[in-house]
């Protein structure tokens, strides 16, 4: 993980006025020259949690790439918000083909790009969490499997928020969504044994693999760029909160992040060639509680008809992801 | 250059000479010796610069041809079968986009039952993906095609299909003239795309299109087969003089002067028809052939004209609109509606039946007779079919379809439902 020599910040948050840091240390989106890949005049939904997360990481993108970057969008909420005809959002040469394909898609323009003898230009697919994890996991597999020089994010929000919050298999267990609705005895989303994406790429051996959070956007920052020094495949997941499919206020999204994160829910972490090189520690451990009840898509674990159990599975995933990636300070 | 070589291996030299910069290999048969030998050329180097991405599906395979194409590379891939309804939805995005994507369909029945011979159900089923489709009569045809393909999609910026019979063209060893590097050269120029991704000038290729332009969007891949119907023509004119031979075009006939009985197909069964024909002309009927290459565009007005002196015609597809009969003949019947010509369809060598000279002379007297149902279904076992259509009467469990008429035919030993 980057040393990060924070001078000053403010308790519970590492938000840092960068005219306090050092011009190296500050962010891209500090910078007259960030290129507002993804500008403004969007329609995503305010406190969208992916077009924070996708405006971070492509400028990164770009500044490490200086300028020479083209985008591959899976289907969903960012491809929608981000171009409907005739405006387009992007700055960048973007390309849409379908839901299922932008891992391949990215491959072939990755691919024209080799064999043209243009290896300065450098290639990104992006997609949610359903574009990845379920309808495109055969493509993305493929494109690990052949180390293709695609670097792959998935702004995961845990569910099928553009067509209206249904279930995939990112949703976490207990979730309401509208395929998992919070009734019956055991209401919301099974309890599964999950699809651990970011673990599933580790286990192509591919170069690099990352998670990061809206709520850390230093060092999603920083993992974005240290993925686009290296070339073959690389994976980074971004915990991106969705409002509307999380059910919390627009002004909640960093802090629901930073919850995710600080309960063990979403582990962040990074690894190079299947091991894990480094782990964002929690700095201020939270329940559990504390991360759902917040959230009208947990609701229903909570009040009159509260189901404990529920919550207290829920603490045993977090504390598992606590144990296995040590994500707690040694003197904590 | 004359050479003795299988169909598979000739095209491969002929999509080579076409210079593709990025190749999409998914095997499936029988199209796999095609991106084997491709294979093989850009890993001794013969063929570069080229990138020869072994894809984990078919839908793969044309996701990365749509990447590749869309950033500007000449891009090709070959499938069959389920391998083609497996790409079915970037199929449709390819041509949807406005890519120049070349594919070579080596046609071959969809399951079930699984089945790896041939007929055109796959390619047909792609009837309106907005791909242009263009069928081979022979491999040395196919050869010409290809070539005649990548000049098509990349004039029109559209996807273009080239169909060539499973096995019986794929796998056949035959003479072939295979063209020289020069030669294509000057017939194919490089690729010039309309669109392409490059940071130098960046724009977005996909946007959302609601219904106040979506409409126009579709016309205008209509708009663009329709210049085909012009464009196919010349090409194929262009190619005569510069390669000296007939080969593409959009329709052509044989022995069709004064046919009172025209007989329409497309592809490698137009050789055995021809056959018969002449047999049947040296006894004295006035039978003629129409071979249709180019599938989509569909040439309606061509098809009137060659038809259009004839009494009656016979369209012989190896293709079935279960529920319905004939693909070809619904497009056919389109191109002569008016003239009060008699049709019929024959619905022959479906997974690879056997087209027989000795069947089709049957069949071609029948139509010269006008002695035909409306759908004829050639060599069908009609005991077969009865003997299951009465165990299904009998027998709510009848059990599966397939098993029961490779039982009913002594081919199988599997247990006999009912």
């Amino acid at each position: 993980m980057p040393f990060q020599p924070v001078k000053f910040y403010q308790t519970g948050t590492y938000t840092v006025g960068n005219r306090l840091l050092d011009p190296d240390e500050r962010s891209e989106q500090a910078s007259e020259n960030r290129s507002n890949s993804i500008n403004s005049g969007h329609r995503a939904c305010q406190g969208c949690g992916e077009a924070l997360g996708a405006r971070y990481a492509i400028d990164a993108a770009m500044a490490e790439s200086n300028g020479q970057l083209i985008a591959v969008n899976a289907t969903g909420c960012l491809e929608v918000f981000s171009t409907p005809y005739p405006e387009s959002s992007w700055q960048v040469p973007w390309i849409h083909s379908l839901f299922g394909n932008a891992p391949a898609v990215a491959t072939g323009v990755a691919a024209a790009m080799k064999v043209k003898g243009r290896r300065e230009v450098r290639v990104v697919a992006q997609g949610g969490d359903g574009g990845t994890t379920d309808i495109g996991f055969g493509c993305l597999s493929g494109m690990f499997e052949r180390n293709d020089d695609v670097l792959y994010i998935c702004y995961d929000n845990e569910a099928y928020m553009n067509t209206g919050v249904q279930r995939s298999s990112a949703t976490p267990p207990a979730a309401r969504t509208a395929t998992t609705m919070p009734v019956g005895p055991e209401p919301g989303n099974v309890f599964g044994q999950g699809k651990n994406l970011p673990e599933i790429a580790m286990a192509h051996g591919i170069p690099y693999v990352a998670t990061a959070t809206v709520a850390d956007l230093r060092d999603l920052e920083y993992k974005v760029r240290k993925a686009m020094k290296m070339h073959g495949a690389r994976y980074i997941q971004i915990f991106v909160p969705c409002p509307l499919g999380f059910g919390t206020a627009s002004h909640d999204t960093i802090r629901i992040a930073r919850l995710a994160k600080e309960s063990g829910m979403f582990p962040v972490f990074e690894a190079e060639h299947g091991e894990v090189t480094g782990v964002l520690k929690i700095r201020h451990k939270v329940g559990i509680e504390e991360y759902l009840s917040p959230q009208k898509r947990f609701a229903h674990l909570f009040g009159k008809h509260a189901h404990p159990e529920m919550v207290a599975r829920l603490q045993a995933i977090a504390d598992r992801n606590i144990r296995k990636y040590g994500l707690l300070e040694e003197n904590n | 250059m004359l050479k003795q070589t299988e169909g598979s291996k000739a095209v491969a030299e002929a999509i080579a000479l076409c210079r593709p910069e990025v190749i999409c290999a998914y095997p499936i048969s029988p199209q796999t010796h095609i991106v084997e030998a491709l294979g093989e050329m850009v890993k001794a180097g013969e063929l570069a610069p080229c990138e020869f991405i072994n894809v984990e599906s078919e839908f793969a395979a044309m996701s990365v041809a749509i990447g590749s194409s869309a950033a500007g590379a000449r891009s090709y891939t070959a499938t069959a079968s389920q391998g083609l309804l497996f790409m079915v939805e970037a199929v449709y995005n390819a041509s949807g986009l406005g890519l120049p994507i070349v594919m070579t369909v080596a046609n071959r029945a969809i399951g079930a039952p699984i089945n790896i011979w041939n007929d055109h159900s796959d390619s047909l089923s792609q009837r309106d993906s907005g791909w242009m489709q263009l069928f081979a009569e022979t491999n040395q045809e196919a050869v010409d095609l290809h070539i005649q393909a990548f000049r098509l999609a990349e004039e029109l910026s559209m996807p273009v299909m080239v169909c060539m019979d499973g096995f019986i063209l794929t796998h056949a060893f035959e003479r072939v003239d295979i063209p020289s590097q020069e030669q294509v050269d000057a017939y194919l120029p490089p690729f010039d795309p309309r669109q392409v991704l490059d940071p130098k000038e960046p724009m977005s290729i996909g946007a959302m299109v609601g219904p106040e332009a979506f409409m126009e969007v579709k016309y205008l891949a209509h708009a663009k087969q329709m210049q085909a119907l012009e464009l196919i023509p010349q090409l194929a004119a262009e190619f005569k003089q510069q390669f000296g031979r007939d080969s593409g075009g959009l329709v052509r006939t044989y022995r069709a002067e004064d046919a009172e009985t025209m007989i329409v197909a497309m592809g490698s069964v137009l050789g055995t028809i021809k056959d018969v024909v002449d047999d049947m002309r040296e006894q004295g009927h006035k039978v003629g052939v129409l071979g249709i290459v180019s599938y989509r565009p569909f040439p309606l007005a061509q098809v009137r004209e060659a038809l259009v002196n004839c009494k009656r015609f016979l369209v012989l597809e190896k293709s079935l609109a279960v529920g319905m009969g004939g693909i070809v003949a619904t497009d056919v019947r389109m191109a002569v509606s008016g003239t009060g010509l008699k049709g019929f369809t024959a619905i022959a060598g479906l997974g690879g039946r056997a087209i027989p000279k000795a069947s089709l002379h049957k069949l071609f007297l029948e139509a010269e007779q006008e002695n035909l149902e409306p759908v004829t279904f050639l060599d069908l076992d009609w005991d077969a079919v009865n003997k299951q259509l009465e165990r299904e009467r009998q027998n709510r469990h009848s059990g599966p379809i397939a098993e029961n008429i490779l039982y009913d035919k002594g081919i199988s030993s599997a247990a006999k439902f009912g």
